[in-house]
């Protein structure tokens, strides 16, 4: 069986992705089962999405613990926990990765087994979350990579995949796909499928009795601000609003009012100032600020910048 | 036939739109507003002859589904979780009318705390309303499964109203292969629904139901209704045979997998029993005599076949993915009250898994028929077990320590 999953932001179409390879394996004679995991089901969180094809009957549910094949439509949710990309991933995965920098210095980057391949980053977008064409060139590399989707094959998967939207879209879609189907054929057949596990020679699961705990520790009242220590919603953000001191009038009750996710503090000196472990990245407060104090820059180059200063 | 890549929520909207529903009360729950979204869209785009109402609630448009069905249309809704507990009231009242009709249940995990991942108390909080029961392990069992149920329910044995369950995410989100039945040969299968007595008209009152005082009218129509309920274990065999006539495919109202001569039996509802299967195949080629045995219909309980397919065998692991507080699993439960008093019972090991989404992998499978195995050799009973981890238990004292450092912090300040 082919396990391989698609890890990318909310918006980046791998959902899409998912179902575009699903169908191509279907149409190619297999079985397939394709689902999408929608995560925090907003536009920019991480998201993740899995197909299975194998030539019998699937039995297997659920997410993908053992994958394949693992295709990363972002490079900046490699370093995220809550991303879970490398869930799973050893010697016998390939992870393909859309980035700018190399295979090379993915491998000595992430320090794992894994066969790592590098999907060339084309055109930005400043807001990642609208990376144009990932979905299909995710799922046109993943279909290159088994060896056993025909290009044509393909190409009738895509067109019954994004049916719904207008001629032209659908055949820059097409172009930009193919392309990197043609790029990654010479790597066709990396990607090796796996069987069941073996009932005879296994790990035991660590099962332990849980204990019991009065209602004071197994319900513990959560004071408001810890409910979000270790969900740091700032990682789905794709755009950053930044604070011009030079510019900002100090009325602070206007951006940390609008700012839904109460994500704007008020320091002791009545300036604001942004949690990013937090910020969202809606940037209402962008549109809010009086005397447009407030700017937004795409993430990562934000990230990229504050890396080379600590550098 | 055609054969299609369908989510769970797409195949039950087309068993709708085959069994040529006239009316679909509606109400959005995650995970099953995707149901009302497809059959909206069609009838939007006059595709399906039907009517779509948005209700204000689960509790208006179970209501509204029971008035329908006994105004002679046949009648379709679907909901989930928090929205099926939020029209219980109704659930167990409609039943009461003995109106036929059909609701998709979408199983998940109940508040509190809250989740939107697969779970059956939702389902199990259903189970003694007269409702019949059937489960579903496959997208394709889901379209051809609300088939059979109108079937069921409009059957003049039986007449009462219908959930077909389906698991959230694990199904209702996943796409797989599914064989449409053609129009034709559905319209010959599901018939004109025959409401009979049922004939509520708005210029000619009517009544159903009424209250009755004292317990014995009371109990008259209670103990009516259960026996109807369990007339859908023989109408079951026909209505199926009738199925596989038509459509080549079978449905034992008990799925059975190398049950011919197993010994060790995992016992599972839903999607969860098709992971079983690849265990059983993978206990097998390690040379043990595995089987799985998963009820499809739960409601009325087939109690004497599961007496049959089981007496002999030497240990059954029931694994539940619900929990009945203070007492355990509800199938275990339901297990052993079938085979109380049979010769050569089985051992019966009872496991927790799956709650609120948590997946089961094919160790744990494995690692049961195990504990089974140890549990036949020694003649020791097994305690019940929650499937549950170190690893498990770990992540959640991280998340204990961050909210008693708070804690502590607030009541030192």
């Amino acid at each position: 069986m082919f396990r391989i999953r698609f890890h990318g932001r909310g918006g980046q179409g791998m959902k899409t992705a998912s179902r575009i390879l699903g169908t191509a394996f279907f149409k190619a004679g297999y079985e397939v089962q394709d689902a999408p995991r929608y995560g925090a089901e907003r536009r920019g969180a991480p998201i993740f999405a899995y197909v299975r094809a194998d030539k019998s009957t699937i039995n297997e549910r659920g997410v993908i613990s053992h994958p394949d094949l693992v295709v990363i439509a972002d490079d900046t949710l490699v370093g995220m926990p809550a991303a879970g990309v490398t869930l799973g991933v050893d010697a016998h995965t390939v992870l393909l990765i859309n980035s700018h920098e190399s295979s090379s210095t993915w491998r000595q980057r992430l320090n794992i087994d894994a066969v790592i391949l590098a999907l060339a980053a084309r055109e930005d977008a400043a807001d990642r979350a609208t990376l144009p064409f990932i979905g299909s060139r995710c799922a046109a590399a993943a279909a290159a990579l088994t060896n056993v989707i025909p290009r044509d094959v393909f190409v009738a998967a895509l067109y019954e995949e994004l049916g719904h939207l207008h001629e032209d879209i659908i055949n820059q879609n097409r172009d930009i796909a193919l392309g990197e189907f043609d790029d990654m054929t010479r790597h066709a057949g990396l990607v090796k499928q796996s069987g069941l596990p073996s009932a005879s020679e296994y790990v035991k699961p660590d099962w332990i009795e849980l204990p019991f705990e009065n209602a004071e520790i197994s319900n513990l009242a959560i004071h408001a601000g810890v409910t979000s220590v270790e969900v740091r919603t700032g990682l789905w953000r794709t755009m950053r609003p930044v604070i011009n001191y030079d510019n900002c009038s100090g009325c602070a009750w206007i951006c940390s009012t609008y700012c839904p996710d109460g994500a704007i503090n008020v320091r002791t000196d009545g300036y604001p100032e942004i949690d990013y472990d937090h910020c969202k990245g809606c940037l209402i407060c962008v549109a809010q600020c009086p005397p447009h104090a407030i700017e937004s820059i795409p993430e990562h180059i934000a990230r990229a910048q504050e890396a080379g200063e600590t550098a | 036939m055609t054969r299609k890549l369908l989510t769970g929520n797409s195949a039950a909207a087309w068993g709708a739109r085959l069994a040529r529903v006239d009316y679909i009360p509606a109400f959005p729950i995650t995970p099953q507003t995707e149901i009302i979204e497809d059959l909206a869209a069609w009838i939007d785009r006059g595709e399906m002859d039907a009517r779509l109402v948005t209700l204000e609630s689960e509790h208006s448009m179970i209501t509204a589904a029971g008035a329908a069905a006994s105004s002679g249309v046949r009648a379709f809704t679907a909901t989930s979780s928090q929205g099926l507990l939020y029209g219980m009231e109704m659930v167990y009242t409609v039943a009461g009318w003995r109106t036929p009709f059909v609701m998709v249940n979408v199983s998940r995990g109940l508040a509190s705390p809250i989740t939107l991942e697969s779970d059956h108390n939702d389902i199990m909080a259903a189970r003694d309303s007269g409702f019949l029961q059937i489960h579903c392990a496959t997208c394709q069992e889901i379209a051809d499964s609300i088939l059979i149920a109108y079937r069921l329910a409009e059957h003049a044995d039986v007449r009462m109203p219908a959930i077909v369950n389906l698991d959230g995410f694990y199904l209702s989100f996943t796409r797989e292969p599914v064989d449409l039945a053609n129009a034709s040969k559905a319209q010959a299968f599901i018939g004109d629904y025959d409401p009979e007595n049922l004939q509520f008209r708005g210029n000619s009152p009517l009544s159903q139901a009424m209250a009755v005082l004292g317990g014995g009218p009371y109990s008259y129509f209670r103990y009516e209704a259960h026996l109807a309920v369990q007339q859908a274990l023989s109408v079951y065999e026909e209505i199926t045979d009738e199925f596989e006539d038509i459509f080549g495919r079978r449905y034992e109202m008990i799925d059975c997998y190398q049950m011919d001569d197993a010994e060790y039996v995992f016992v599972l509802l839903g999607s969860f029993s098709t992971k079983a299967r690849d265990a059983v195949d993978s206990l097998r080629a390690a040379g043990w005599k595995a089987g799985l045995l998963r009820p499809r219909l739960f409601r009325p309980f087939p109690q004497q076949r599961i007496r049959q397919l089981l007496q002999g065998r030497r240990a059954v692991g029931i694994i539940d993915q619900n929990i009945s507080m203070g007492m355990g699993g509800v199938l275990h439960s339901e297990f052993a009250t079938a085979l109380y008093g049979l010769k050569d019972a089985p051992l019966l090991g009872s496991y927790i898994g799956g709650l609120g989404g948590r997946d089961i992998n094919q160790r744990e499978f494995f690692a049961i028929a195990d504990e089974l195995k140890q549990a036949y050799d020694s003649g020791e009973s097994l305690p019940p077990r929650l499937l549950y981890t170190q690893n498990e238990l770990t992540e959640m004292r991280k998340l204990q320590a961050i909210a008693q450092a708070e804690h502590a912090e607030i009541h030192q300040a």
